[in-house]
């Protein structure tokens, strides 16, 4: 279990690191904590040509608040966020699942970019990042663009990532004080990939809910206006309104044709909506 | 509780009966042990194996680039090496050679096809990949009740069917058909891995001067692996010596001759330099070996107030591909037969079991071998008869149990129970889960949803098979008298050698505290050595819970010997009669005085000159060989409790308190025991919640990594609670028994039996491991169906 030969660049700044991605012309991979990519190569599942690791680039590294949202380099790792040593405009809701993803030695090297590109529909950035709003800066040579994270996920490990292109970093904005934040995950063991998650933004102020279904073969089911999970509005008793039916239909029409899976995940969900409605 | 029996020497705290800190602990955890994969010679070299990508095929190719040619061996290579054979003299076994390097078909995903070596293990996997193999994919055998059915396709297409070996059983079933009470089910255990933190590991060297093979392999039966390797290389077994070092972990994965250990031995000789081959996590996984895949059909005969009438049953075991050395392919199966009636009474009995041939890795006995299926099985339907004889569980056990005046007792199936109390264990069992508290918790309900239920089961484990169960098996290895070699050294330490090893079960303390017993001499003056056949005495090895009655045995023998010998030449230096002097604590004793084991030893050596003429020539080092007063093996038990609590809605299940009540007899060390159930504990949970190795129908494995192959980690196990009973076994020196798997064997059935009782209101049965999220749903989905269908 060794990986293919390939070649290896450490670039000391991020115009390097696009130049030498840019040059690669998609043969090469970015390597950040390793925590994916790390095992993927020693199995041989992925025999890049060159190797670009990235965890040199400072400028990456950076946590800072920008117009009133959190803008996180792409190579703080999940570790710097379940100990606080970011900000937080979640109200808690980021250290939670931070502190939930697979295991502390994971938590310290795997990063919030890293976990993004990789794009595993079992993870657990792509779920909550897209029930909280947040978006992805990514940057090539070419120039920079924005992009919803669900918009960013296009398919199970695959992103809207183009060649020579590369995570820079993730943009949260504040959640609202009346907002309610659910989010729960089934794992068939601590720390292993989740086989269902359901997180949940509920602001029965705002009338407005953010749902998503999550961990499904393929890539999460966003929904941004949720009202239809909820008998058709958003309101105080939503965890009263919570039709069940309705999530089996999604997931139905999503693919997943087993009933036990669909329970599963619809019941997972069920607990987000119940934790939001605490 | 505590072992209260008064030895000797136990004033000491070292003897039989302390909780001795283990020895090896110092250097095993500062991470300063040697395994195979530590070894470093000069001009080694990396091995990576081609091994098959298809589970069933005809070889028409195998394709090596021009430049690697010198560097890849194939079959045609390997003139003079034999396949291995693990043949039974069981009537109507099949038998299976397994080539060490494909030729004609591959039987298996992984199976070995080329071997190919360079200086590094990953320039030896970029070799391995540039060879291509053309294949003929032929349909594969993945069902072992499909394997059974006329028409099958053929794992060996000479034998005409699927099947290594049949056996029938009958003890007069028709007695037990008009019982009011019949239950019947299907019943199946998943395939599994074994999973030790170490996985296989060889390096092979060529000796010139001593002329001599060495093979350094991560093995718990050197001696064994050696008679194997020299029938497959054609070669004396003086030739070869088998050394194994520190090993992570047994379990029976390390029990096998891989045809690995053959070729690399082969391509030592061939290339001149030693070669190294270490196993990795995908290739244990995928390509070694797997335990535990049971189907039973079992039909349970009770009366009503749950008195069992007998028991009929039909199991398969899915044996693989072949049949693995020494254990062969028929042992697990034939197995069945003998133990699952255990420690119940019954009138009637009958079994029929199947040992079947499939495309996938050979089955060895994992830790609990066929006990652990059985167990489920058996402690199961039991709670059905509790159901449908509207009684608790704990009733209906307590009914059939052997009682503890019976003993020793026959059962059905002719195994001879020495000693025990099994109602005992099982009443412990109930008062300390609190059966009643739980009763009165589950009227009340859970306020979060999920559903309480409580679940027990029992077992024996018969451990240290003697010369008689294994001749009977005719396999090609038959345990006889063990033998241990005791020596005293000038300065007056104590060098034991054994033929055992030691994985992890403290033997290197265990067996010093056996020694000191005897003895008296400090354990830190006592080493012990095991794991080289150059160093030690011939021993079938670690296996079956067998090392501490029967290497403890030799150990005492050898040493009530060294010290018999001891005792006489301090007589002569005493200027006593040797009648009138005693050995005790470390010291020979008469009226007059002592002298110690130290001066005997500093005078045998190093003083002659102060001996008399006419001592007994023999000197301080001896070899005993040891058997039990009857060798039908000694049978440990426990009766395990647990409490669960299950979501029925997204199948998680958690384990809110877990009791066991164990009788090992004496127990040596009772901290190494406990370590031992811990271990075995967390492995039966393995088997009743996470661990599968499924295969899709084209004989793929499908979880080939950690992440697919769920194992349980240290928040997945409870701290469970465990309460000693102590009931010395008859006929083993100290009254030991053998304690190293039982641990294994009953997790799996408690836990169901829990899961059952708490989803039984909801009209829920899972009768298949492991409980995985995903069947319970299926199941309480299946079961509000009918239900809806029904009102």
């Amino acid at each position: 279990m060794k990986p293919a030969p390939f070649g290896y660049e450490r670039p000391r700044d991020l115009n390097s690191a696009l130049s030498m991605l840019a040059a690669a012309g998609g043969s090469a991979k970015v390597i950040a904590g390793g925590q994916s990519l790390g095992p993927m190569l020693n199995l041989r599942l992925v025999q890049p040509e060159l190797v670009v690791d990235i965890s040199g680039l400072a400028e990456l590294k950076q946590a800072e608040l920008r117009d009133g949202e959190l803008v996180l380099g792409a190579l703080v790792t999940h570790a710097d966020i379940e100990d606080g040593r970011t900000a937080d405009v979640t109200r808690g809701a980021m250290r939670g699942v931070a502190a939930n993803i697979a295991y502390r030695a994971v938590r310290n090297r795997g990063t919030i970019g890293g976990s993004l590109s990789h794009a595993d529909p079992a993870a657990d950035w792509i779920s909550a990042l897209a029930a909280l709003g947040a978006r992805v800066a990514l940057r090539s040579l070419a120039g920079a663009r924005v992009m919803a994270i669900e918009a960013f996920v296009v398919g199970a490990l695959e992103s809207a990532l183009h060649a020579g292109e590369i995570v820079e970093a993730v943009h949260v904005p504040p959640r609202p004080v009346s907002a309610h934040w659910g989010y729960a995950k089934s794992c068939r063991k601590t720390g292993e990939f989740a086989h269902a998650i359901g997180a949940v933004l509920v602001d029965p102020a705002r009338a407005s809910a953010r749902v998503v279904i999550g961990a499904i073969d393929t890539v999460p089911i966003v929904l941004t206006d949720a009202a239809e999970l909820f008998g058709g509005r958003v309101a105080a008793d939503y965890k009263q309104r919570f039709d069940a039916r309705v999530a089996d239909a999604l997931l139905a029409k999503a693919g997943i044709s087993d009933a036990a899976e669909r329970h599963i995940h619809v019941s997972v969900l069920k607990r987000a909506v119940h934790e939001a409605a605490a | 509780m505590r072992n209260e029996r008064e030895f000797p020497s136990s004033k000491s705290g070292q003897g039989v009966g302390a909780r001795l800190p283990r020895k090896e602990d110092d250097r095993l955890m500062r991470g300063r042990g040697q395994f195979v994969a530590d070894i470093r010679l000069a001009g080694l070299q990396d091995v990576a194996f081609v091994r098959s990508p298809l589970a069933h095929a005809r070889i028409r190719g195998i394709h090596v680039p021009e430049r690697y040619r010198g560097s890849v061996f194939t079959a045609a290579d390997l003139v003079g090496i034999n396949p291995i054979r693990a043949v039974s003299a069981l009537p109507g076994f099949k038998i299976s050679e397994q080539p060490v390097l494909a030729t004609g078909k591959v039987r298996q995903v992984g199976e070995l096809v080329a071997m190919c070596v360079a200086p590094t293990r990953a320039e030896a996997e970029d070799i391995a990949a540039s060879v291509t193999l053309d294949l003929e994919e032929l349909p594969a055998v993945y069902d072992m009740l499909k394997a059974r059915e006329p028409g099958s396709a053929l794992v060996h297409e000479h034998w005409g069917d699927n099947v290594f070996l049949e056996t029938n059983f009958e003890v007069d079933i028709s007695a037990a058909l008009d019982a009011p009470i019949k239950v019947t089910r299907e019943i199946s255990t998943a395939r599994q891995c074994m999973s030790p933190l170490e996985g296989r590991g060889v390096v092979a060297t060529f000796d010139r001067r001593l002329d001599q093979l060495t093979l350094h392999s991560a093995a718990q039966m050197p001696h064994i692996t050696r008679s194997g390797l020299a029938e497959c290389l054609g070669m004396e077994e003086g030739l070869i010596r088998v050394i194994s070092p520190d090993v992570g972990g047994g379990f029976g994965h390390k029990g096998i001759l891989l045809p690995e250990e053959v070729c690399l031995s082969w391509l030592t000789m061939r290339c001149g330099h030693p070669v190294r081959w270490t196993e990795d996590r995908r290739e244990h996984l995928v390509a070694s070996s797997n335990c535990r895949e049971h189907h039973y059909r079992i039909t349970l005969y009770a009366d009503r107030d749950g008195t069992l009438r007998g028991i009929e049953c039909e199991a398969t075991v899915d044996s693989g591909a072949y049949s693995s050395y020494p254990f062969s392919a028929c042992l697990e199966a034939a197995q069945v037969a003998s133990i699952l009636p255990g420690p119940y009474k019954m009138p009637a009995y009958r079994c029929r079991t199947f040992s079947v041939a499939t495309n996938k890795c050979p089955i060895l006995p994992y830790r609990g071998v066929a006990r652990t299926g059985v167990c489920f099985a058996l402690e199961l339907m039991l709670d059905l008869v509790a159901v449908e004889a509207g009684l608790e569980p704990g009733e209906v056990r307590l009914r059939n149990l052997v009682q503890p005046e019976q003993m020793p007792f026959d059962n059905i199936t002719k195994k001879h129970f020495d000693s025990g109390d099994y109602p005992q264990a099982m009443r412990r069992a109930l008062t300390s889960i609190d059966i009643d508290a739980i009763r009165a918790r589950q009227r009340k309900g859970e306020s979060d949803g999920r559903r309480i239920g409580v679940g027990i089961s029992i077992y024996c484990e018969q451990a240290a098979h003697g010369t008689s169960v294994y001749a009977g098996w005719g396999i090609p290895m038959v345990p006889g008298h063990e033998q241990a070699s005791a020596r005293l050294t000038p300065d007056g330490g104590l060098e034991l050698r054994v033929g055992v090893h030691s994985h992890g079960q403290g033997m290197e303390t265990t067996l010093a505290q056996v020694a000191h017993e005897m003895l008296g001499i400090d354990v830190a003056k006592i080493r012990i050595i095991l794991g080289d056949t150059a160093m030690t005495p011939y021993s079938t090895g670690t296996w079956g819970s067998r090392s501490m009655v029967m290497a403890g045995g030799a150990v005492a023998t050898a040493c009530r010997e060294l010290g018999e010998r001891a005792r006489r030449i301090g007589a002569k230096l005493l200027q006593h009669d040797p009648v009138s002097v005693v050995l005790q604590n470390g010291e020979v004793r008469g009226v007059n005085g002592s002298v110690s084991l130290q001066t005997i030893a500093h005078t045998w050596y190093r003083r002659p000159q102060d001996l008399p003429a006419d001592v007994d020539p023999g000197g301080l080092e001896v070899t005993q060989g040891y058997k039990p007063v009857r060798d039908s093996g000694t049978f440990s038990y426990a009766a395990h409790a647990a409490v669960v609590a299950v979501d029925p809605d997204v199948g998680e299940v958690e384990i809110l308190d877990y009791v066991i009540v164990e009788d090992g007899g004496v127990l040596v060390n009772p901290m190494v025991v406990d370590g031992q159930i811990y271990g075995g504990l967390a492995q039966g949970i393995g088997t009743a919640l996470y661990e599968e190795m499924p295969f899709d129908a084209s004989g793929q494995p499908l979880a080939t990594t950690l992440a697919d192959y769920l194992l349980p980690g240290a928040t997945e196990v409870p701290s469970a609670r465990l309460d000693h009973m102590e009931t010395p076994s008859p006929y083993t020196q100290f009254g030991v028994k053998g304690i190293g798997e039982g641990g294994a064997i009953a997790p799996p059935a408690a836990i169901a039996n829990a899961v059952n009782d708490a989803l039984r209101p909801l009209g829920v049965e899972l009768m298949q491991s492991p409980i995985t999220p995903h069947r319970v749903v299926t199941a309480v989905l299946a079961a509000r169906t009918a239900e809806r269908s029904a009102a």
